[in-house]
């Protein structure tokens, strides 16, 4: 395969990825606005910066309102990581490898694009914004069952699948450390109601609130929602989920392949120290450092995927 | 009841004769015709738009502001075309493309038809579609256009011109494909009822015919590759489509260097050789070091890898001199030099601006002639005198004085009509045909073409770049 093709499946995943997470970002925002009777500002900064775009919303808006912060995250060109810069770059980057694709994935990727053009044409409504997110999770959703049900699992599927969770994790690991202090020991122990609103924004970011419950208590504790979304092997967007899957991806391409990679070692580092550190270990030795670090190794790893697969 | 309406008066409408009975080849699509419900006709056309447009099979128009990704109107009904018809046609096509490789041999070779004083010399050594470089240099197997698509128009029930000979890199056969295959979607009864010849393997041929042309150096199986200019190139759809379909890689210049006197594209696993590029970039953009230094389109040093025997590029650099506009009207000299017959198919008539004579004719004649450029394509750059107005007319006269070596002129003609469908049932339309020709050590022509159609009203611009439609092409088994 070329390494153009691979580069382009790679990013293509990556921003159908990250469309999907800054809708689902929204999603939680909008949620939490709804429990709470005073202004929610506050709430869309947190939002922003769980999507890395706060200082970029500063560039183009002079102050915070919930409007102008559902505008950036969902339609504004000027956001790269907006719902729709992502599908669109998702939709260029699938037009160039084409020829990778099977007929139904590129098709229900071009669908999306055209379908979420028109939908996101203007600027949406608050009370159009329930159908908006669920349009951008059924289209994501198709995509997706498109890609599973008819891709051969050969390296284009590997290519797609790594790029898919070398995002997926970055998104996680930075939704975690724009809360990180909400999970404090210190913090848990005054149990708020408020902090209850923040751990269930934390879930509602990942698509988990339910989950959440089918695998701890009830209740919610900061230890337990940490440990779900760093090392919880079942949940489909933790850490530990997330490396697993990258790590088994290059593992099919370095046995087709016969050959290995810096990216190798990088990944099966990353993923032994996933399953052997407890989360008490983690939050006793700063669950901010953890995670900053986490975010700077997941970025290197793209990096040496890119290099030794010949992406550029 | 089918009627004709707004009929150019003098135009040869191919499925309806004079008293309004169906021509025979079009009659059991007519009687299917006559019926069907108009409003399911005009559903299924929507459908198809649908089908395009999910598919992605769009053109970019350049210039175009805020429409990068253009659909080609697609019309439903057929352009059909008789099993006899057509063998008149294809060895006339056949004829001419034998010509067309033979004089280009010729001309980077002993130039004979020079010498035998049928063609101006300066004609061919002053243009800049002729390449020296390709000068005692035969490609293997010594085919020089792979891939033709003729331009033909037919202007009564026995009169068919070749309008051009698209000899460098033709487009639109992957329309001819897609058209099909919505057809045949949307109206499978249609292909019981009416025995159409199958064009669904030309890619198939198109590959087999490519790697039965790998150069010498090849050894082991070839490997083909189709080398796009890139995304933002009008035809990227189709080069897509056609490595997709052929099973090959798509390749960028940027994907392919030339490494140890071969061409190399750079895969996930390392440098891999390539045989065989068909490439969809033009002669000047294809290697910076021998032709257009700004090039990022190309590969540095594929010219030496080519003229060393290592690698097929098709068609050949340097074919561009053999579908000028100018030496054009030396076609019919030029096929029988050649074939030592008479040209089965007919030029139009064309006057060469460059004689003063002629010059003096088509200025005084603007009205009633189509004046070209000798170098341009797709529809840019021309005067379609009967519907210019006098101030265009004037403009362009200008033009021509100042430059008559860059014109040809043609007269009007009264291009044959098919139906489309309209909102109020259907209406006739200039339509050409462009059928499309693999050459290897044997002459394939794909029975069925491109139709495409002027949608507006008694226009005679069918390009896609000026509001052209296409339709499917069917040639009858008979």
């Amino acid at each position: 395969m070329l390494g153009r093709t691979a580069n382009g499946l790679y990013w293509m995943f990556r921003y159908i990825e990250r469309a999907e997470n800054s809708a689902r970002l929204i999603d939680a925002g909008l949620r939490m606005a709804l429990t709470r009777s005073e202004a929610t500002e506050g709430d869309w900064d947190g939002v922003l910066q769980s999507a890395g775009v706060r200082e970029l919303y500063d560039e183009v808006h002079e102050t915070l309102t919930s409007i102008d912060a559902i505008d950036f995250l969902l339609r504004d060109r000027a956001n790269p990581s907006s719902v729709m810069s992502c599908i669109e770059a998702g939709r260029h980057n699938a037009r160039m490898v084409r020829t990778a694709l099977t007929r139904e994935t590129w098709e229900a990727t071009n669908e999306c694009y055209l379908e979420m053009k028109a939908v996101l044409s203007k600027k949406a409504r608050p009370t159009d914004m329930p159908e908006i997110i669920d349009t951008i999770k059924r289209r994501a959703g198709l995509i997706r069952g498109a890609f599973h049900g008819t891709m051969l699992r050969n390296e284009i599927f590997n290519f797609s699948r790594i790029g898919t969770f070398i995002e997926r994790a970055d998104n996680t690991a930075r939704i975690l450390d724009v809360k990180y202090y909400v999970l404090l020991p210190a913090v848990a122990a005054v149990g708020s109601s408020m902090d209850n609103v923040q751990w269930e924004s934390i879930l509602r970011s990942v698509s988990a609130h339910r989950a959440y419950g089918w695998v701890y208590d009830a209740e919610l504790r900061p230890a337990n929602i940490a440990d779900f979304l760093i090392s919880n092997g079942r949940m489909p967007r933790s850490l530990a989920y997330c490396y697993e899957k990258i790590a088994s991806n290059l593992g099919y391409l370095e046995r087709e392949y016969g050959e290995r990679h810096a990216a190798h070692d990088t990944a099966d580092r990353t993923l032994a120290s996933l399953r052997s550190q407890s989360i008490k270990d983690i939050m006793d030795e700063g669950l901010h450092e953890y995670l900053e670090d986490f975010i700077s190794h997941n970025n290197r790893l793209g990096q040496e995927i890119s290099d030794g697969y010949r992406f550029n | 009841m089918v009627k004709n309406k707004g009929t150019t008066p003098l135009a040869f409408d191919e499925m309806m004769n004079a008293d309004s009975s169906p021509r025979q080849p079009y009659s059991t699509y007519h009687e299917w015709y006559a019926s069907q419900d108009r409003n399911r006709l005009i559903a299924k056309s929507k459908e198809a738009e649908n089908i395009f447009r999910k598919t992605g099979i769009t053109f970019a128009v350049y210039g175009h502001a805020d429409s990068s990704e253009k659909l080609i109107p697609f019309d439903l009904i057929p352009r059909i075309i008789s099993g006899r018809e057509w063998r008149k046609l294809a060895q006339g096509i056949e004829q001419r493309v034998i010509a067309l490789n033979a004089f280009l041999d010729d001309i980077y070779h002993k130039q004979e038809i020079i010498r035998a004083g049928r063609v101006p010399r300066e004609l061919i050594e002053k243009n800049v579609a002729f390449l020296p470089q390709m000068i005692g240099f035969r490609p293997p197997g010594g085919v020089y256009t792979h891939i033709v698509g003729t331009d033909i128009v037919r202007t009564g029930e026995d009169q068919f011109y070749v309008l051009e000979d698209n000899a460098r890199t033709p487009s639109g056969v992957s329309y001819m494909l897609e058209n099909r295959e919505t057809m045949m979607q949307m109206f499978p009864e249609l292909f019981h009822q009416n025995r159409v010849r199958p064009v669904e393997n030309y890619p198939n041929l198109l590959r087999q015919s490519l790697a039965s042309l790998a150069p010498p150096g090849c050894s082991g199986k070839p490997r083909v590759a189709v080398l796009t200019p890139g995304i933002y190139n009008s035809a990227y759809y189709e080069h897509a489509f056609l490595a997709d379909m052929m099973g090959v890689e798509l390749v960028e210049g940027s994907d392919l260097r030339v490494i140890d006197g071969k061409v190399k594209m750079r895969t996930t696993r390392g440098y891999e050789a390539i045989d065989v590029l068909y490439r969809r970039v033009d002669d000047d953009f294809l290697d910076p070091l021998t032709f257009r230094p700004d090039s990022a389109l190309g590969i540095p040093g594929i010219m030496d890898v080519y003229r060393a025997g290592n690698i097929t590029i098709a068609n050949a650099p340097g074919t561009g001199i053999s579908d000028d506009k100018a030496i054009y009207s030396y076609m019919p000299e030029i096929v029988e030099f050649y074939t030592g017959r008479k040209p089965l198919l007919e030029n139009v008539p064309t006057w060469r601006c460059s004689e003063p004579q002629s010059l003096k004719y088509v200025l005084e004649h603007l009205e009633e002639l189509v004046v070209k450029e000798v170098h341009g394509s797709g529809g840019y750059g021309m005067l379609v005198g009967p519907t210019a107005s006098k101030k265009e007319r004037a403009v362009f006269a200008e033009k021509l004085k100042a430059r008559p070596t860059n014109y040809i002129a043609q007269p009007t003609l009264s291009l044959s009509t098919v139906p489309i469908l309209v909102n109020k049932g259907i209406a006739p339309r200039h339509v050409d045909l462009r059928p499309y020709v693999l050459v290897s050590d044997k002459v394939q022509i794909i029975p069925g073409g491109l139709t495409r159609v002027a949608l507006k009203a008694g226009s005679l611009v069918v390009n896609s770049s000026q509001g052209g439609g296409t339709k499917d092409t069917w040639v009858l088994e008979d």
